[in-house]
């Protein structure tokens, strides 16, 4: 027997001393175990945000788009036409690092029912994905896992996986970070929120979906609100199995059950199972419930209080209906396949009671489960010097071409075909652009309206300045929408940090939210919510900060977006935007120096605010042939990327006074390459002029090789060959 | 719909996912699509029947085996044995050959991965409900995305299915060369859709329904559409 099995019950239970105490204050008494179970699941980091929320109300939430702002399941914008984009994202890093196939799944099917929760048909999954060195074999398995998983459940429910960035750094060998992102589309006037319905006195509160079994006790406890130490794999049992045969039963009754209008309230079970979708429901009708555990379904026979009520078996959702809607409910539920369990109704007063074989098993107040838990103000320290030498500046005696080469065979920059191809991209009939491209556009059903989609983060930014990185991942997303054409409106988000006790990570933190929230004003796209996953730390090795930002944009017209790769021959190359002497950061730096220190790129809000309304004025004036965010691996990665994906050639001029590498592979901000008719050279310099754009001429688009002129004259097909099979080459599979 | 146009149904099982996209396909190509579902004996009235892609019964004990046993796939092998054009797309296929109505199996791919691409097809025969007035040898565009679509079958029956020309789509290169290097799944001799004898029944693994609007896709599955469109009105006037 070690110590901590002899740790007091809230102790194991991840709850703190005071914590107990403040419990004990609520129901003037000890807890028993039921409730202690329940206390420790819902006041724990991933439920509560408690290390979070003092930080998270800072920032921008309204916008004339925003329907629904954090707080909710999903935030919802106004997408025109009367119809709502959900949308919201999540993490699974935890279970993932433990059981990559079923971590990453189960993250996919309940991300997904938090879309259902608001009445909406999910139409779009992303999936930002961080993982450790390919070159090391535990990283690899996780990285086939994680990948499998998305694939093996996100296919089987019918929602097309569209997008999501795949990266790699030394920080997430022990700690992969999986984010999924899911996006739903429903009437404005059908959303299902906390105001939209009214419950009732003695409504049914109905559990539909699978039995609840052993599986995931107190998953949001254990698992995503600790550190990952040695032995982690004994907490297998706290990850969950997903089956998404019965998710796709779930979408399709309870969009049934929400357009017959047989509801009062809807609710998925998530983190903290039972506890939490009652408790919320609950709370958020003003009301207590009286809840039977004798009539909920069990998987297994001598399940104990406590985990019927913490179970994350997954595939379960909870409706409020009202009596007399109660055959057609189930009606509706048999029609699926799926069946119906009165497990509890709605009481006056707010108290949560729990009977089990006619007994009480807990009774405490709703509302303190969930509005009331602790608030923590942590303490933060700006960690020591952490930059190190800038590379900028660093003489460098390289060939320029085998270092583009370099970067294109680089893990983060080379293709990700190798997942996506493990993705169903195309059911529903609506992908315009799948993933691969700057953004996804996913057409909205019936419509020429396109949702732009793109999920980013930037990790190796984050690390030198948490505060510049945050920015940058929210202008990135931005302009990966603006460049296909698109309208960004508002954003979700998933905050990846190591343990927020140390105040170091929560300076990181704290750091990241200021960065979000200048980002958001300035470019006028609020939070609509979003997810913290702290304690992405095992042993001495924590994550870099990454605020990964879901941004949703509108396109207008979907015929009218801009590819990102030059389409033809005889066209003129610009590059939009300036490039300074910032290597600090880069992809240069890391995969071509080794020297990942430095000063990340300054970021111009304004500048990049000008750049994206530029975008998205050239793309309605039908101007751009194809524009590419400048990113990873900076102006020569994105010239070669251009050509790669349509096999079109260039010959450019890089200009300026700038060493030749520098201009080639800084990661200046605000910056996009454009392909435009020659014909149209002179609106573009006068638009762009219009908004105050830098916009310089760099070549032509054509022929079968890209030249730099005196810099790198490759066949295009060599740089397609290295960029296309790099990750299958690191994965030992014969190319 | 315009008046006259061929009814087609196109069936719902628990865990069909792509039924909505073939529904939708049928009206963009000018028929009339009507939902089925898979638990009852109603075809209601359809002129022909489309089984669609998904993971019906979540592919338990295997892809399409449960399907099979649908009180509606009664209805089904009687429609198809009066001769109704039947056409089953991916899962769809793998129900028609657990079902028996087309030769062969579907196992997991070779790379043991799910796959989704676009690729291209061979025209094998024009005999078929679903290529009527197409030439063999044409080539078309179409996406696929399975993890169970490798097609094998029994070395007996092999010379039968290729020897009586069941063999109705193969794998090829973008320029009709049937080689390894553009059999995306393993499947025997690159095949990847059959026909039964009399050619009303078809089964491929690749998705028609997401080739018919170039907004979204290649347009690769507008002739089989077309041709199945046609044969179902054919079927209505007879």
């Amino acid at each position: 027997m070690t110590s901590q099995d002899e740790a007091p019950l809230h102790r194991r239970l991840g709850l703190q001393d005071d914590e107990y105490d403040r419990i004990v204050g609520t129901l003037g008494r000890e807890p028993n175990r039921a409730e202690l179970a329940m206390y420790s699941v819902m006041w724990s980091e991933h439920c509560s945000y408690k290390s979070s929320k003092i930080h998270l109300k800072t920032l921008p939430i309204e916008g004339p788009a925003v329907l629904v702002g954090p707080g909710q399941d999903a935030g919802a914008v106004d997408v025109g036409d009367g119809m709502a984009a959900v949308f919201k994202m999540e993490s699974h890093s935890h279970p993932s690092a433990i059981e990559p196939y079923q971590g990453a799944a189960t993250g996919v099917g309940g991300i997904v029912r938090d879309i259902i929760s608001m009445g909406a048909r999910p139409v779009a999954l992303l999936d930002p994905l961080m993982f450790g060195p390919l070159t090391e074999a535990k990283n690899r398995w996780l990285f086939e896992g994680v990948i499998a998983g998305i694939g093996g459940y996100g296919n089987c429910i019918g929602v097309p996986t569209v997008g999501g960035e795949i990266r790699f750094a030394d920080a997430h060998s022990s700690n992969p970070c999986v984010n999924v992102m899911c996006v739903g589309l429903a009437r404005a006037e059908d959303l299902v929120t906390a105001t939209s319905l009214t419950p009732h006195v003695g409504s049914f509160m109905v559990l539909y979906g699978a039995a609840t079994g052993r599986d995931g006790i107190g998953g949001v406890s254990v698992l995503a609100s600790a550190t990952l130490e040695g032995g982690a794999e004994g907490s297998r049992p706290s990850v969950q199995i997903g089956d998404p045969f019965a998710e796709k039963l779930l979408i399709e009754a309870s969009l049934e059950l929400i357009a017959d209008g047989l509801l009062e309230g809807l609710q998925d079970l998530g983190g903290a199972g039972l506890t939490c979708a009652l408790s919320e429901s609950a709370a958020r009708a003003g009301m207590g419930a009286r809840l039977d555990l004798d009539a909920v379904p069990l998987r297994e026979a001598g399940m104990e209080a406590f985990e019927i009520l913490t179970s994350e078996s997954q595939e379960r959702m909870l409706a409020i209906v009202h009596p007399s809607r109660l055959d057609e409910v189930r009606a509706v539920c048999a029609r699926w396949g799926l069946a119906i369990a009165v497990v509890a109704e709605l009481t006056e007063g707010g108290r949560l009671e729990v009977r089990s074989g006619g007994e009480v098993v807990a009774d405490v107040p709703a509302r303190s489960l969930t509005d009331d838990s602790p608030e923590y103000d942590r303490p933060r320290t700006a960690p020591g010097p952490v930059r190190g030498e800038d590379p900028t500046f660093a003489p460098f005696d390289g060939d320029p071409q085998e270092a583009l080469l370099t970067l294109l065979r680089s893990a983060t920059i080379a293709s990700k075909r190798w997942a996506f191809e493990q993705y169903d991209q195309i059911v529903q009939g609506n992908t315009v652009d799948g993933p691969g491209s700057d953004a996804a556009i996913v057409r909205i059903d019936g419509t020429l309206k396109g949702l732009a989609l793109s999920a980013d983060g930037k990790g190796r930014f984050g690390r030198l300045d948490p505060y510049l990185g945050a920015m940058h991942a929210v202008a990135e997303a931005a302009r990966n929408v603006a460049v296909s054409g698109a309208r960004p409106l508002a954003i979700t988000n998933c905050l990846n940090f190591g343990d927020p006790e140390r105040p170091e990570v929560m300076w990181q933190f704290a750091e990241s939210i200021r960065g979000l929230r200048d980002a958001c004003e300035a470019l006028g796209t609020p939070v609509t919510g979003g997810n913290v996953s702290f304690y992405n730390e095992s042993g001495d090795s924590a994550i870099d900060p990454t605020p990964v930002i879901g941004m949703l944009g509108l396109l207008e017209d979907h015929r009218l977006r801009v590819p990102s790769a030059f389409p033809r021959g005889g066209l003129v190359i610009y590059l939009l935007g300036e490039t300074f002497a910032e290597l600090g950061g880069s992809e240069f730096a890391e995969a071509v120096l080794d020297a990942p220190g430095g000063q990340p790129p300054a970021l111009d809000l304004e500048r990049e605010r000008a750049l994206l309304d530029m975008l998205h004025d050239a793309a309605g004036h039908v101007m751009l042939q194809s524009a590419h965010d400048c990113g990873d691996g900076g102006l020569a990665v994105t010239l070669a990327e251009c050509a790669i994906g349509t096999g079109h050639g260039f010959a450019v001029m890089v200009p300026g006074d700038l060493p030749p590498h520098v201009t080639l592979f800084s990661e200046s901000a605000s910056r996009a390459v454009i392909a435009v008719e020659p014909a149209a050279e002179p609106a573009l310099v006068a638009l762009a002029a219009e908004h105050g754009v830098a916009c310089e001429r760099l070549g032509e688009t054509g022929g079968p090789r890209a030249v730099i002129e005196g810099l790198v004259d490759v066949p295009v097909a060599d740089l397609a060959d290295t960029w296309a099979h790099a990750i299958p080459r690191l994965l030992g599979e014969a190319v | 719909m315009t008046a006259g146009a061929p009814r087609v149904g196109v069936v719902t099982f628990p865990g069909s996912l792509d039924d909505r996209d073939a529904l939708r396909a049928v009206a963009t190509m000018g028929g009339d699509p009507v939902a089925l579902w898979h638990a009852g004996h109603d075809l209601r009235g359809v002129d022909a029947v489309i089984l669609p892609g998904g993971f019906s019964y979540g592919d338990y004990l295997r892809a399409g085996a449960i399907a099979a046993h649908a009180p509606l796939m009664e209805e089904i092998r009687a429609f198809a044995g009066r001769g109704g054009p039947v056409l089953g797309i991916c899962n769809g296929f793998q129900i028609l050959c657990e079902t028996g109505l087309l030769p062969g199996a579907l196992i997991r791919n070779r790379s043991l991965r799910f796959i989704c691409r676009e690729v291209t097809l061979r025209v094998e025969t024009a005999q078929t409900s679903v290529t009527r007035g197409l030439e063999p040898g044409e080539t078309l565009r179409i996406p696929l995305k399975h993890g169970e679509g490798q097609w094998v079958t029994t070395p007996e029956q092999l010379p039968r299915v290729e020897g009586e020309g069941l063999v109705t789509f193969r794998y090829c290169s973008a320029t009709g060369i049937v080689d390894a290097d553009s059999n995306p799944n393993g499947a025997t001799n690159n095949i990847a859709g059959v026909r039964n004898e009399a050619g009303n029944v078809v089964g491929l693994m690749p998705h028609p329904e997401h080739a018919v609007d170039p907004d979204v896709g290649p347009t690769g599955g507008q002739p089989l559409f077309a041709a199945f469109l046609e044969s179902a009105l054919a079927g209505a006037r007879a």
